[in-house]
């Protein structure tokens, strides 16, 4: 027979790999739950089906574009290709504006038609998002 | 001439770690006495970086703009406060912090440890060297803060106005202490591994010194929450922001080394662990340093950044986990006399238990951080990870985590006897009975949050009992884990009491519904020396007939042209009011937000009390000795 000793660390080295499979399992399980996934608008356009995951959009909110009602904010967001109309209702923040980039969190209704439920902006005025400024480039 | 006198210092200070290095390996190999010229050396060291960091701070306060670290983060207009603060508020000046810091806890690392080993101390300064060679020459090649502009230009471009903040002018340099200390941790782990020192008395005293990171980690965190809290206008303390995990990630390994720490004290066993903890706790931090300042994570803290840059970290970081990776194969003795006397039901375990779920929390922060950087590379998908990942991973273990913490440290050492005495029966049956009752009338999920708001409840009363039974000996283990269950509890009735509201109001207009009426009354311009400001007034009135005044406003800072919200929050014990208001171009509409959050108050206050914790601890072993 094995002594205490061995029984004890072999024990122990299962009890470790156990915890970590199960801890791995776990956080890979939720992250292909909770990720989400950054589109241009030009991408959307050609998806081939409107998936009901919580998504992100990026790119320039065209000027004149913000209409600004009591309950919600509209504006439209392109990327000098294709445009996205946009319903908004919480709070905006303050470096967001006409012609300035912005990237806005929600879920797709239609192919031109975006319920955000957040919008990102920046703290600084020159900054724009890496995901906007990549996909403005690619044009 | 103050920017000439700091670049020159910062190359002193470069050629005297090659003199101390010449030195202490002379020092190591001749004599059996400690030789002081190399306590002088590195004291002469400090005095050089000191000097270069009083040059910047110099050149800050006279705004002198041929320095080009000044004119891109200062301006004439600025309140001397922020003038001063800007010095760290960037990333030249944040580093020389970083090498300030590096080389005053070497120097008083060498004077508190007068009663080691000679070839400990002189092994653990000469590892402390290559870090410090290794900022000194980052910061000279590739953000030096002394650089020079011609021609002068008469203005600079002004530090960003969200930074212009107390809790942010001190936040730094609070964190710095907590990150960097921890580098003594490495170099002295390292050399006490190469020595085969590690030892019960060596646990001893580098306790201090995780006590010490310990502190100021956990205060600086808490300031940067704090800020988070009322200058970004979300109303939240905690975002998941990846710079936050970036801090969070050495926090949570300094934990979990610190109860180790105790294991190694009083039982000399779980060595290897102690080690890799060390390590990987400097290595959170340098990969912190690395991740905020080479733009690579989208944060609110990349303002401006240079690729550069973060490859020298890089390079510079796996050249440090290959040179503690090598020591740790190579000399890392394991200890001979083998665990004989373990037993499940002890202290060790507990501790053991501890660590586990520390490891988890960090992996899952860890994973969550780094992932949508690897993804991107690899597929070029673009993702982000947000709270509902963090919270749906931690916050089912947080309940066995909570009764761990309560029930651990009443085991004792090596061997223990489970009793299930009456009262532990008692306090988790009130525990229970009392988050039902709470919990029952609410519109939350109910088994969830009843089970874990009795977890922390059970933490809390087994903490507050044992406080007044007076176990002194363990008043601040005590302290901590109180302050911890308060914590959570806050936080807990912060999420499901809070309440708020998201409506845009025109000047005169009211919002009203079941429970509030809302009447944005008027707005006042003021004019400051570095911005102007819009003041709205508004009356809350509650369904109960109080009535509160709130006033929160807009800034507009004149250099760099940026516009700013700044929440008005009314804070009293139980709860916070918090209100911003935002203005779109053009529009005639503000949007505002009203939140009325609970225990906002408690959540400071228990992270205070955790740290109190960790100060009564450092004390009591000085006094011990």
């Amino acid at each position: 027979m094995y002594g205490r000793k061995v029984k004890l660390r072999f024990f122990f080295v299962l009890l470790v790999l156990t915890t970590l499979i199960l801890s791995i399992f776990l956080i890979l399980k939720s992250l292909e739950e909770n990720v989400v996934y950054f589109q241009s608008p030009s991408e959307i356009k050609v998806l081939s089906e409107i998936k009901k995951k919580k998504i992100r959009i990026g790119g320039m909110v065209k000027g004149n574009s913000i209409e600004m009602g009591s309950k919600e904010v509209k504006f439209i967001i392109t990327d000098f290709k294709s445009e996205i109309n946009v319903v908004y209702s919480g709070v905006v923040p303050n470096l967001f504006a006409e012609e300035k980039g912005a990237v806005v969190e929600g879920y797709l209704k239609d192919k031109n038609f975006f319920l955000a439920t957040k919008i990102l902006a920046k703290h600084d005025e020159n900054y724009m998002p890496p995901e906007v400024k990549a996909s403005l480039e690619e044009k | 001439m103050a920017s000439l006198i700091g670049y020159y210092s910062l190359i002193f200070g470069l050629c005297f770690s090659f003199l101390i290095i010449i030195f202490s390996v002379k020092n190591f190999r001749d004599s059996y006495n400690f030789n002081n010229k190399i306590l002088s050396l590195t004291f002469l060291q400090l005095f050089f970086v000191v000097v270069s960091f009083l040059g910047l701070i110099l050149s800050f306060v006279y705004s002198n703009f041929s320095n080009e670290t000044v004119f891109n983060h200062s301006h004439t207009t600025k309140p001397l406060f922020y003038k001063i603060s800007g010095t760290w508020g960037n990333h030249e000046g944040s580093l020389l912090l970083w090498l300030l810091v590096l080389t005053l806890f070497i120097f008083l690392f060498l004077l508190k440890s007068k009663k080691q080993n000679k070839k400990y101390r002189i092994l653990t300064l000469l590892f402390q060297q290559i870090i410090i060679i290794g900022f000194f020459i980052f910061i000279i090649k590739t953000s030096n803060p002394f650089n020079y502009i011609f021609p002068i230009p008469s203005e600079g471009l002004g530090l960003n106005p969200i930074l212009q903040d107390p809790a942010l002018a001190i936040h730094p340099p609070i964190l710095y202490l907590g990150y960097v200390g921890s580098s003594i941790i490495f170099s002295s782990t390292l050399s006490a591994t190469s020595l085969n020192y590690i030892s019960k008395e060596w646990a001893k005293h580098i306790k201090q010194w995780v006590l010490i990171s310990w502190i100021f980690l956990t205060l600086g965190i808490l300031l940067g929450s704090i800020w988070a809290y009322y200058e970004l206008g979300w109303g939240g303390f905690w975002f998941w922001d990846p710079v936050e995990n970036v801090s969070l990630m050495p926090w949570l390994a300094l934990t979990a080394l610190l109860h180790c720490i105790f294991v190694l004290e009083k039982r000399l066993a779980l060595t290897s662990w102690v080690v890799v903890l060390s390590i990987s706790t400097f290595t959170l931090s340098m990969c912190g340093t690395f991740l905020v300042r080479s733009g690579i994570l989208n944060s609110v803290h990349t303002f401006a950044n240079d690729p550069e840059r973060g490859l020298f970290i890089l390079i510079f970081l796996f050249c440090l986990i290959f040179l503690a990776l090598f020591i740790f194969f190579f000399f890392h003795k394991v200890e001979k006399k083998k665990l004989t006397n373990f037993f499940w039901l002890s202290k060790e375990t507990s501790i053991l238990i501890n660590n586990w779920f520390m490891m988890y929390f960090l992996s899952v922060v860890l994973i969550g951080t780094i992932y949508p950087i690897f993804l991107e590379v690899i597929t070029s998908n673009k993702i982000s990870v947000g709270p509902p990942f963090y919270n749906k991973l931690m916050i089912p273990f947080l309940v066995p985590f909570l009764l761990a913490m309560a029930i651990g440290p009443k085991l004792n050492w090596i061997k223990s006897e489970l009793k299930i005495k009456f009262h532990s029966i008692l306090i988790l049956l009130v525990s229970i009975l009392l988050s039902v009752f709470i919990i029952k009338s609410l519109n939350v999920s109910f088994l969830l949050n009843t089970i874990l708001v009795s977890s922390a409840f059970y933490l809390f009363f087994v903490t507050l009992k044992d406080f007044f039974n007076k176990r002194f000996k363990f008043i601040s283990q005590i302290i901590a884990h109180f302050g911890f269950s308060l914590l959570i509890l806050s936080i807990l009735f912060n999420n499901i009491f809070s309440t708020e509201i998201v409506t845009n109001l025109k000047i005169g207009e009211t919002f009203e519904n079941e429970k509030f009426k809302i009447n944005f009354e008027m707005i006042e311009t003021r004019n400051e020396q570095n911005f102007k400001e819009i003041i709205g007034k508004f009356n809350i009135v509650n369904f109960d007939g109080d009535v509160e005044i709130l006033k929160p406003s807009l800034r507009i800072y004149n250099q760099p042209n940026i516009l700013t919200s700044e929440a008005d929050i009314k804070t009293n014990l139980l709860t916070d009011k918090f209100m911003t208001m935002n203005l779109i171009q053009n529009q005639e509409y503000f949007s505002i937000r009203y939140q009325i959050k609970p225990f906002m108050f408690w959540i400071w206050f228990s992270v205070l009390l955790i740290s109190l914790g960790g100060l009564i601890s450092f004390f009591q072993r000085q006094h011990e000795k």
